[in-house]
């Protein structure tokens, strides 16, 4: 799919800045960050502690509070600008679903008074309409019994049945896009396997949007349409999920591909990043994966890259690159010499 | 057990890499043990293997499967509530006051949280020294320098002795916690998750450390985790735990390759895997299992994985379609969770007297067998049952139809048996006269939708 060919998206984010201000200093968390989402579609933010995805998830939901601030930038939610309107027209249509499912549920409420205090906010249900409504929803997420289990409290279900829970409550919104802030991370794999499965289904049977927020590259290999990847605030690489993991571009994708452990093989040694991601205090004024990118060269450390084009929906904020937008690129080949652009670093960074 | 002195001479005795350096055998822990009414949590019911120096042995399996206990129980964390763990011939379960304390420098453990397992008053040099302090190792100044040596060796620097752990990342906090588990200079590291609290690059840094100081100092390890990617990556052989038994061992390329036990195929299968372009990587449809792990407090009677197992043994006196035998699994998986959980004393009494007569189990009884076409004699099986759990005698009802349309998996507990060259699996379908699991699982992938 071309960007052409895409309708009007139906979350847009804008060169968004997020700034926690203390006494002592001005922390960036995110920096111009850019992307959007279709309807029906899942988009994947990866990357690590402190890459600034929560905070980005937060952003869009309202949900930054004192001492952070919005700085710059827009969140265009069905065309409208959430930080210029305000969330209050959009409260319900986008919900989350965060990492822990304990802490998301009331431990003294049943599962069923949680998710029909829901259904009577967002949709007015109450009653015996509500009941069978959030008897329903918890059907619809795949947990049995659930005329049983509505009247059960968080307590006496299982990690995976919680988050089950969790999601059926973010569904008696009826949104349309749902935030999926590492929603699987806390649970066994044979229980991820079934929350990825509830999750596809419900994007199948009510065309939700999903921003799917994680560090595990296989789950967003598997749920994933498009992926952008952060490193230190910033929107570092974007592409088709495929495409990203067979011809990834940025030497932190890169590097962050390389030190997966494989389930498949064993390799004899997984391949590091050196360093620590940074915490900044201002703007990007150059790379900032720069200090620890095998491949940097003098200009890393004075120029800011722009994110460049590599076609097939693909991009990367990278020096490497800035050759080939002023060689002439055929748009079928994609991007030429972008799997090996790392062999052809003007320095000898060698990998680990 | 008390103040008995055991002759712990043998823990001396050195030993080549490849040999035996800790033998576990029938080891059981159970908790809660003393309640009248209630049964103990199971934990690790009955496991044993070797592990042999020098190797890396991988313990995985799901939160609550017993590797965590196991991994404390064997260094003598905790106590064991039967078997025996051998090293180099001493009984260690038994070791109590120096003895015990002579055994636990040989093994020692690296926690998962780096966070929790580090006194944040204390200064990281002061972590460090802190075990060599409580062995009175050398002088104050020869200790001081140990550190050092052993950050030097962890990948920290000299300097970070005075700094505390909140100062720290969390990858630099888990070489805190290496570098005190090895400062009595142990043979044996019990590693109980010790990466899954990092990011993927720090964790594969803090992995590729385990290994070079491994074969620096001649280290065995046992490595517990529950990511399947970094066993592979680690492991020379693995444990594959389920609800506190041992369900699958043997060289890990081997069980990754070619799992013989339902279970460790099923868990494979869960683990998603980087797809690139064109890449067909999917041989098989990931296996999804029925419902949770039992509680460990009343595990299943027959095999353990039974109540979920994707390659179940069908009884040979029932016919069915896989669909209609895997919607009654489905039901029976309800009505065993139903048992579990705790109904008021009135609504149960209300319906045993017949007073009032919980309906949701016909409703969820029609939608699930919509559409299947069962025999006679199963149909009424079902319906008695679904009479038993309306009455509020869930458990039952669960026993009525493990009675009647159990198969030799409900009723008989598989033990361990040799599958291939170091390799043992507990699975009934180990023995000839059932088709093996791979094929099975092939089978039912195609006519069980």
């Amino acid at each position: 799919m071309s960007d052409a060919t895409r309708g009007e998206p139906l979350l847009a984010v804008e060169d968004l800045s997020v700034v926690f201000r203390t006494d002592k200093e001005r922390i960036h968390a995110i920096d111009d960050v850019t992307f959007d989402i279709q309807a029906g579609e899942t988009v994947g933010l990866v990357g690590e502690s402190g890459s600034g995805k929560s905070v980005t998830a937060r952003s869009i939901l309202g949900l930054v509070d004192e001492p952070g601030r919005i700085e710059s930038g827009s969140i265009y939610f069905r065309g409208e600008d959430l930080t210029q309107v305000g969330w209050e027209g959009a409260r319900g249509d986008i919900a989350i679903v965060f990492q822990d499912p304990s802490g998301s549920l009331n431990p003294v409420y049943t599962v069923g008074n949680q998710i029909r205090e829901a259904l009577r906010m967002h949709q007015g249900l109450t009653g015996s309409a509500a009941r069978d409504e959030a008897v329903d929803l918890l059907e619809t997420v795949g947990i049995s019994d659930a005329e049983k289990r509505v009247n059960a409290y968080p307590s006496e279900f299982s990690g995976g049945m919680r988050q089950r829970a969790v999601i059926a409550t973010a569904l008696a919104c009826d949104p349309d896009l749902l935030v999926c802030d590492e929603p699987t991370t806390a649970l066994d794999v044979t229980i991820q396997a079934q929350i990825l499965d509830v999750l596809g289904d419900l994007q199948r049977e009510e065309d939700l949007s999903i921003l799917f927020i994680t560090h595990d590259m296989g789950v967003i290999s598997e749920v994933a349409d498009r992926v952008n990847v952060m490193y230190a605030g910033e929107v570092v690489e974007r592409a088709p999920a495929d495409r990203l993991f067979s011809d990834p571009a940025h030497p932190y994708t890169r590097g962050l591909l390389a030190s997966i452990p494989s389930v498949r093989d064993s390799d004899d040694q997984l391949l590091t990043i050196e360093g620590e991601v940074p915490t900044s205090n201002e703007a990007p004024t150059s790379c900032r994966f720069a200090s620890r990118c095998p491949k940097a060269f003098d200009e890393c450390t004075q120029v800011h890259p722009d994110h460049i084009d590599l076609g097939g929906g693909q991009s990367a904020a990278c020096l490497l690159f800035e050759d080939e937008l002023n060689s002439p690129v055929t748009p079928e080949s994609g991007l030429p010499g972008a799997a090996d652009a790392g062999e052809s670093a003007r320095t000898d960074g060698g990998e680990e | 057990m008390f103040g008995r002195t055991t002759d712990t001479s043998g823990l001396d005795e050195t030993i080549d890499n490849g040999e035996t350096l800790v033998s576990i055998d029938n080891l059981e822990k159970y908790y809660d043990a003393g309640g009248l009414f209630e049964d103990p949590v199971k934990a690790v019911d009955g496991v044993s293997f070797d592990i042999r120096k020098g190797e890396t042995v991988g313990l995985v399996g799901e939160s609550g499967c017993g590797k965590t206990t196991l991994g404390r129980t064997t260094i003598g964390l905790d106590d064991a509530t039967r078997g025996s763990v051998r090293s180099r011939g001493v009984e260690v379960t038994d070791l109590a006051g120096s003895d015990l304390r002579r055994w636990q420098q040989d093994a020692q453990i690296v926690f998962q949280d780096p966070e929790a397992s580090l006194d944040d008053r204390m200064t990281v040099g002061e972590i460090v020294r802190e075990p060599l302090d409580g062995h009175d190792q050398g002088t104050p100044d020869t200790r001081r320098e140990q550190v050092f040596d052993l950050l030097d060796r962890v990948g920290l620097q000299e300097e970070h002795y005075y700094r505390y752990p909140h100062q720290f990342s969390g990858g630099q906090r888990q070489r805190v916690g290496i570098a005190r588990a090895l400062a009595l200079e142990p043979e044996f590291l019990v590693l109980d998750e010790p990466t899954t609290a990092l990011d993927v690059s720090v964790q594969a840094r803090i992995i590729n450390l385990l290994e070079e100081l491994q074969n620096e100092l001649d280290l065995t390890y046992l490595f517990i985790a529950h990511d399947l990617s970094v066993i592979r990556h680690i492991a020379d052989r693995v444990v594959v735990m389920y609800l506190g038994e041992i369900v699958e061992t043997g060289p890990t390329a081997d069980v990754f390759e070619d799992p013989t036990h339902p279970y460790t195929a099923s868990l494979l299968s869960a683990v998603p895997v980087v797809r690139t372009q064109g890449e067909t990587a999917i041989e098989r449809e990931r296996i999804r299992l029925r419902g949770t792990p039992p509680s460990p407090r009343d595990p299943p009677p027959g095999c353990r994985f039974a109540t979920r197992c994707p390659a179940k043994i069908h009884p040979d006196d029932v016919e069915l379609s896989e669909r209609a035998w895997a919607v009654v699994e489905e039901f029976r998986v309800l009505l065993r969770e139903r048992s579990r959980y705790q109904e008021s004393v009135t609504e149960t009494v209300t319906r045993r007297l017949g007073l009032d007569t919980d309906e949701t189990i016909d409703t969820i009884r029609a939608e699930m067998f919509d559409g299947i076409d069962l025999p006679d004699d199963v149909r009424s099986d079902v319906d008695r049952a679904s009479e038993l759990a309306a009455t509020g005698r869930a458990k039952e009802a669960s026993e009525y139809l493990r009675e009647n349309l159990g198969s030799v998996c409900d009723k008989e507990r598989p033990s361990s048996e040799s599958v291939g060259a170091e390799r043992q699996s507990r699975c009934l379908r180990n023995r000839a006269e059932y088709d093996d699991v791979a094929a099975v699982l092939d089978r039912r992938e195609g006519e069980e939708t």
